[in-house]
């Protein structure tokens, strides 16, 4: 099992916060696949991956890393802090 | 080395007469304050949010690297989440050092971190809507030179 965190205009386009999910997906990019032929929202939130970040157990990752032994997946468009 | 990221508001005046009054042998100490600001004069709130589990964590590992790197003295950074007005304090940086090229330097760097390396959203809620603020690519871009 694992956590998926959404974060500022993912949240709102998904339409929920975070979701436990059991999944077989292998990378991040598997996942997002999987999420995608779920339902039309999450294509439309994962549509354009370069406005996109995704954070594994809280650290900026890449779309190809794998998932193996991961708990927490974030997704969430560039930060703008400061 | 001290980080707040709070919901509450700050006073930047007290913040850095504390800081400062806590540093010990440092020549030198900069400041930068973040304001919330209206340029069009339609801006009802500016509303951040955040990732409370990494906000944390990424922000004391950029404040690692620079104290570090700039040996620095101390380092402060304050940044609030919620619902800000215009004219609001968003966020504070402070840096101690030795020499003041090094206690500004680190400032600009722990500044040009933040806002592309620190989850925080920001989304302005105006008279007619509201939107996400996007990332600029001039933000990304002055990570290069660090």
């Amino acid at each position: 099992m694992v956590d998926v965190l959404y974060f500022a205009w993912v949240r709102e386009r998904i339409g929920l916060p975070r979701e436990t999910l059991a999944t077989n997906a292998a990378t991040v990019t598997d996942l997002i696949a999987e999420l995608s032929a779920r339902e039309e929202r999450y294509a439309l939130a994962f549509s354009d991956l370069k406005s996109l970040r995704v954070a594994l157990d809280q650290k900026l990752s890449s779309f190809d890393a794998p998932l193996s032994g991961v708990r927490e997946v974030a997704f969430f468009p560039p930060m703008t802090g400061g | 080395m001290r980080l707040s990221v709070q919901e509450q508001p700050f006073d930047a005046g007290a913040e850095l007469n504390a800081f400062t009054a806590g540093v010990s042998g440092a020549g030198a100490v900069v400041s930068f304050t973040g304001i919330v600001r209206d340029l069009s004069g339609t801006l009802r709130a500016m509303e951040i949010e955040h990732y409370p589990g990494m906000t944390q964590s990424a922000i004391s590992a950029i404040m690692d690297e620079a104290m570090t790197r700039w040996s620095l003295s101390d380092a402060l950074v304050i940044h609030r989440y919620g619902a800000l007005k215009p004219g609001a304090q968003i966020m504070m940086v402070a840096t101690a050092s030795a020499h003041r090229l090094a206690a500004f330097e680190a400032a600009e760097f722990l500044m040009d971190y933040l806002k592309s390396r620190a989850p925080f959203w920001k989304k302005e809620i105006g008279l007619d809507g509201a939107e996400w603020v996007a990332a600029k690519d001039e933000d990304e871009a002055a990570l290069t030179r660090w």
